[in-house]
């Protein structure tokens, strides 16, 4: 199932990962025939000297030139392999990455909320390099391995049946050996990585953290922490490496043991049988074919680990290739937007089947194209739930949401959001310059267009006061503007879309009242005809709305104007009270 | 770009000597399983070079058996003697090989244990200015990627490489016993492959180093669309973002695929020249006995096939060995690198701590401060004299600045001649644009950053003959960006207070009416919180950093932005809990709404980087300047 699941990203490399094992495979069967045809050369040229006869020189030159032909055959075999191997392997890795990134790219809110970020970039990052790894072991290490055993097995049985009982001997006892050191390591290495995982979390905790941990003096604490995290860890490790430290000496055993084997018996055998069952020169080709089969056994334990380890890995990624994403476009969509209404129609919503409470029930609610609408509510009152349903980035549980009139699960999406303009509550700048930000709301935008929109959202006064301007680079993340500023940019970006909805998820709550006031002023004069809804936690910021809709626990409490609200709602009521005491009094 | 300047001035000139300063480092923590190591590592080697001195022997035995017509008889005990030789010597090996990976594989953790806590202790103590100017993920990176090559390098490189070097000296030993000549034989084949390996070995390391590059760049860019994701879709980017993404992509897959080849072949060429060799030793070797060729040798041997054949073994494992020294070479060159970079992280300047006074526990006797080891809820700063002598100040909160210049680079001034008072027990409030310089005051009033000019007295002493340690501890933080460390919600808390009981959490999560929420996690304050605390809401993790900073009970507070996500109605009861705790400690505020700082003693106007307005909200409001316009135009603008 995972293997069929990312088997389809070899696409293009197919030949290349047929060809790699092909020459391996021609590599293989070449470089076991080279001990054979030396032992075969140096008996010839023994038996010429022992009936003195001259023609040794040209069974040398005979048998040399075949030598070296094969040699240089099996050289150019092995290095077409390699060439291969790494075509295919790596431009594997690239399809890999290219379609995990690209599942992610289909992927609904509801989708990523499923997987961390985090282990998303752990997926397409170190996931993909171990599936690579593996994928290049299987293609040529683990053709190479088993196929040596064979051929230099065959080899030497051709050579002497009777001595190769030495390797029907020793061969098993490795195997067994080997298997019983993975059997016990490998259940610990498993659950170190995860301690180990732990130990890099904490770690990653500490440096974003720093500034809490010096501001309570918690450097000792957080040192004995980690000493324990990592002590915990190399105890682990020590023990699993312990059992993995058998290897060595368990492979000299082996290879001693062919050693003494044929030494004693072949000596015995060449000499009992006067070279007739064995001769002298074919116990050094018998010694290298031991040498080879016990070497590609040793490789073979090492690949199936290898496989076993990266076979996490290929799980974590078929994960993410087979997520299907939870929201697409309909079969024959709606592609025009006709304006910015909004209706909600009996909406609930929760984000998981099996989340206990509903983020939202039962909501009715009407917004007029044009209209500016603002959303209060404490926290978990469920505001950014609301606005989410309108550009679908989820899909409600129960009832419908309208834009444009039109059920928004009936538009092709990249209409839908290019017409509703979200600005997130956890917003981001990437690293590039202020202009590549803002170009992500219009990619054709003019630089005039750009300036205008940003005196907009009032963020041309402090771009124009870098340094270098609109080619100001922002770093990753945003990390060189203020929160203010960083809002202000994201609010232009929005509009560089030009939606006919425009939603602000809290989306000034690091910028001044003053320049706060001025962004809606400016709304209201260039942008008429914009449905915006702004969610804020300033009754300030929604004042003015034409409506202002108060949610509590998921439902809507009331909706109405500033001075409706002041009467009908206790919870607007407390909520301008709160912050406008003290103003009162003057 | 100033720091990286600054870095490099830094750093000591190691580049070289970074092996050597970790085989110091090594052979001063571990000298003698260093030395039993050596030892057997080297009886391994001999152990696996004896075969073709006993090859020899047995061949020379045969054919002297062959040519008397002897039989086995005549060799026999001979040949039993020679075996049970062999048996002992390998028996020796086994053993060796046994004890030497085992204490290898112990000696590894050890040393990555201890480094690892080395590095982590080092990170602790470097100055906020280092997080400010490392990326977070290159941080991160020196627990995992160079940890990993340094284990690779201690585990399997160092010994294998002495090994493998062992070996090749026996085995040269053991051809010149049997053959001049032949030995040359073989001296050719390595030069031949010294020379491929150089070639392409060197290339091999480019290419590696250039994918190393793009890996970085590709995670680089993984990481901040990932974080991005959820603008990406609101964007629909999603097309665009997957077309940069192929670029990077592409780019990796030529690079790795480049670096790949060259070291997949590498393989195979060392092993067919390996096959060539031993060709090439057949082929000289038939020709110089049957050329009756005579043979220089420390044994004396003739030329025969006696010596021609062993050396057919000793070619393949010789260069097996050379092979592996120079896979091992790469693997060193690698871990450098990354021990290159540990090394880097060690060598930072800690932050500077050349404070004296201390803060210790007190008590009043006869009207004077006395110090006594007992927590007694009254606190004193110990300040000893150059003349021995030593005054007890009592702790109360009065901060003074005067003077104040900053900047976080020296060409950019954050803050003009600041000056302000916080008596005990009042609160000050920040307010201002954003970059007006507010958080930056408080950090330096905790010694964040050193100020560039004028002073900073705490209860009359200066900050900086305090302990960081000291001085931090009366100060209780609470941020904007809320850090929660894995583990339960009450470990959390008790951060604050690590000697804290439940009731005293609780108590805290009370105050900051945390406890509400906290109480309907499933597991209430058993809920183990996950990386950073992701399964709460912003708004519910700054409840809980309050709460943290309430248990740790400091006489000053600093609140930046410490309500930003709790929405009013909340912060309106965090609030009142808030004014009780604050009752007789000095706190300073910083808040975007004028709601929150309204009712403090004093309110500071910032405007880049200066004071230009301060008092009462009362009195602010009168003068109609700045606050007015701020307090107003949230009300009456349009």
């Amino acid at each position: 199932m995972v293997i069929k699941t990312l088997a389809k990203s070899i696409r293009e490399y197919k030949t290349s990962s047929i060809l790699t094992p092909v020459f391996i495979a021609l590599e293989v069967i070449i470089e076991c025939m080279i001990p054979w045809l030396t032992a075969e050369m140096v008996g010839a040229i023994e038996a010429e000297i022992a009936v003195g006869g001259d023609a040794g020189l040209s069974i040398i030159l005979k048998y040399g030139l075949w030598l070296v032909l094969l040699a240089a055959l099996s050289l150019t075999c092995g290095a077409l392999s390699a060439h291969f191997c790494a075509i295919a392997s790596c431009g594997f890795a690239k399809n890999l990455r290219h379609d995990l990134y690209a599942s992610v790219q289909s992927f609904s809110f509801s989708n990523m909320d499923k997987f961390s970020t985090s282990s998303l970039v752990t997926r397409l990052t170190t996931d993909v390099t171990n599936v690579q790894m593996a994928y290049m072991m299987i293609i040529r290490t683990a053709v190479r391995g088993p196929l040596m055993i064979a051929v230099a097995l065959s080899m030497a049985i051709a050579i002497s049946p009777k001595m190769s009982l030495a390797f029907a001997i020793i061969v098993p006892f490795l195997a067994i050996g080997l298997f019983f050191i993975i059997r016990n390591a490998h259940p610990i290495f498993k659950s170190v990585f995860k301690k180990y995982d732990r130990l890099n979390e904490s770690v990653q905790e500490n440096v974003h953290g720093i500034r809490v941990v010096k501001a309570y003096v918690r450097e000792e604490h957080e040192k004995e922490k980690f000493a324990t995290a990592s002590d915990e860890v190399t105890k682990d490790f020590t023990r699993a490496e312990k059992i993995m430290a058998l290897n060595n000496p368990l492979m000299q055993f082996c290879f001693n043991a062919i050693m003494l084997i044929i030494c004693f018996f072949g000596t015995r055998l060449v000499v009992s049988s006067n070279g007739t069952e064995l001769a002298i020169p074919e116990i050094s080709a018998l010694l290298t074919y031991g040498a080879q089969i016990l070497m590609s056994l040793m490789m073979v334990s090492f690949i199936i680990v290898m496989i076993v380890i990266s076979a996490a890995s290929a799980q974590r990624i078929a994960e993410v290739l087979n997520e299907q994403s939870a929201i697409t476009t309909p079969a024959s969509p709606v592609t025009e937007v006709s304006d910015g209404s909004i209706i909600f129609k009996n909406v609930s919503f929760r984000y998981s089947e099996k989340a206990e409470r509903a983020s939202l029930s039962d909501i009715n609610l009407y917004i007029a194209s044009g209209e500016t609408v603002g959303i209060l509510g404490g926290t978990g009152s469920g505001k950014t739930s609301l606005i989410q349903l309108i550009s679908r980035l989820y899909d409600v549980t129960e009832g419908s949401v309208l834009v444009g009139g039109v059920d928004v699960r009936e538009y092709d999406l990249e209409v839908l959001r290019n017409q509703v303009s979200v600005v997130l509550q956890k917003n981001l700048l990437f690293a590039g310059t202020i202009k590549d930000n803002l170009r992500w709301g219009d990619p054709n935008a003019s630089d005039e267009e750009m300036v205008r929109i940003c005196k907009l959202a009032q963020a041309d006064e402090f771009v124009s006061r870098f340094p270098d301007g609109y080619d100001t680079y922002i770093e990753q993340g945003g990390a060189n503007v203020s929160g203010g500023q960083k809002q202000r940019l994201c609010i232009a970006r929005a509009l560089l879309k030009k939606p006919k909805i425009l939603i602000l998820d809290d989306s000034t709550s690091a910028v001044d009242t003053k320049t706060d006031a001025l962004i809606r002023k400016a709304f209201a004069e260039e942008i008429p005809d914009t449905t915006k809804i702004i969610i804020a936690q300033r009754v300030s910021s929604v004042e003015h709305a034409d409506k202002i809709v108060v949610l509590d626990g998921g439902c809507i409490e009331s909706v109405g104007t500033h001075e409706e609200l002041l009467v009908k709602s206790p919870i607007y009521r407390e909520v301008y009270e709160s912050q406008t005491k003290g103003g009162d009094a003057e | 770009m100033k720091p990286e300047k600054q870095m490099k001035k830094r750093r000591p000139p190691m580049d070289k000597g970074v092996l050597g300063r970790l085989l110091k480092m090594l052979f001063r923590d571990y000298k003698w399983t260093l030395v039993v190591v050596t030892v057997c590592v080297a009886i391994v080697a001999f152990a696996s070079t004896v075969a073709s001195i006993f090859m020899n022997k047995y061949l020379l035995l045969m054919e002297e058996a062959l040519k008397t017509g002897g039989g086995w008889a005549s060799i026999r005990d001979e040949v039993i003697a020679n075996v049970l030789l062999m048996v002992v010597i390998y028996a020796f090996g086994w053993i060796a090989s046994f004890l030497y990976t085992r204490l290898m594989a112990i000696l590894t953790q050890k040393f990555l244990n201890r480094t690892r806590k080395k590095m982590f202790a080092k990170m602790q103590t470097l100055p906020l200015r280092y997080f400010d100017t490392h990326h977070h993920g290159d941080v991160m990176s020196y627990y995992t990627n160079d940890i990993d090559t340094l284990r690779e390098l201690v585990s399997r490189c160092l010994p294998q490489f002495l090994n493998s070097g062992l070996i090749i000296v026996l085995l040269v030993y053991n051809m010149l016993r049997l053959s001049l000549w032949m030995t040359l034989v073989i001296a050719l084949g390595v030069v031949g492959m010294t020379f491929v390996t150089k070639i392409i070995g060197g290339n091999s390391a480019r290419y590696f180093l250039k994918q190393q590059k793009s890996i970085a760049k590709t995670e680089g860019f993984v990481e901040e669309m990932m974080h991005g994701q959820k603008v990406v879709k609101v964007f629909c980017h999603e097309a665009q973002s997957q077309k940069e993404f192929d670029e990077v992509n592409e780019q990796l897959c030529a690079d790795a695929t480049k670096a790949n080849r060259f070291a997949n072949i590498l393989m195979p060429i060392m092993g067919n020249i390996g096959n060539i060799l031993y060709v090439l030793i057949a082929f000289v070797g038939g020709v110089l006995v049957m050329m009756n060729a005579p043979n220089i040798s420390i044994t004396g041997q003739a030329m025969t096939f006696a010596v021609v054949l062993p050396f057919l073994g000793m070619a393949r494992q010789f260069t097996n060995n050379v092979s592996q020294l120079s896979q091992q070479m790469n693997s060193i060159v690698m871990a450098m690198a990354g021990a290159k970079r540990i090394f880097e992280l060690l060598d930072e300047e800690p932050e500077v701590d050349d404070g004296y006074v201390t803060l210790v526990n007190a008590k009043e006797v006869d009207g004077e401060i006395v110090e006594c080891a007992e927590r007694t809820g009254l606190w004193a700063w110990k300040h000893p004299h150059g003349d021995g002598s030593v005054t007890y100040t009592r702790l109360r909160g009065d901060v003074r600045i005067e003077g104040m210049d900053f900047g976080y680079v020296p060409e950019k001034t954050v803050l003009k001649n600041v000056t302000l008072y916080a008596e005990p027990g009042q609160k000050v409030a920040f307010v201002g644009a954003t970059g007006a310089g507010k958080t930056t005051i408080t950090n330096l009033i905790n010694r964040f950053y050193d100020i560039d000019d004028g002073k900073i007295r705490y209860d009359g002493i200066n900050i900086n003959k305090i302990k960081k340690a000291d001085l931090r501890r009366s100060l209780g933080v609470v941020l904007q960006d809320t850090n929660l460390f894995t583990g339960t919600v009450m470990e959390n808390i008790r951060y604050g207070k690590l000697d804290a009981t439940d009731e005293e959490c609780i108590a805290a999560a009370k105050l900051a009416h945390a406890d509400d929420f906290i109480t309907r996690l499933p597991d209430g304050y058993q809920t183990m919180l996950s990386a950073g605390g992701s399964n709460l809401s912003q708004g519910q993790r700054q409840l809980l950093s309050i709460a943290r900073a309430a248990v740790a009970d400091p006489p000053v507070m600093i609140l930046d932005e410490a309500t930003s996500s709790i929405d009013t109605r909340t912060e309106a009861l965090v609030q009142k809990g808030m004014d009780a705790l604050m009752k007789g400690r000095t706190v300073f505020v910083i808040a975007h709404r004028l709601s929150t700082v309204r009712n403090s003693d004093v309110i500071m106007v910032l405007e880049q980087g200066e004071i230009i307005e301060r008092g009462s909200h009362q009195k602010l409001i009168e003068e109609k300047g700045k606050y007015y316009q701020l307090y107003t135009g949230a009300f009456e603008l349009e």
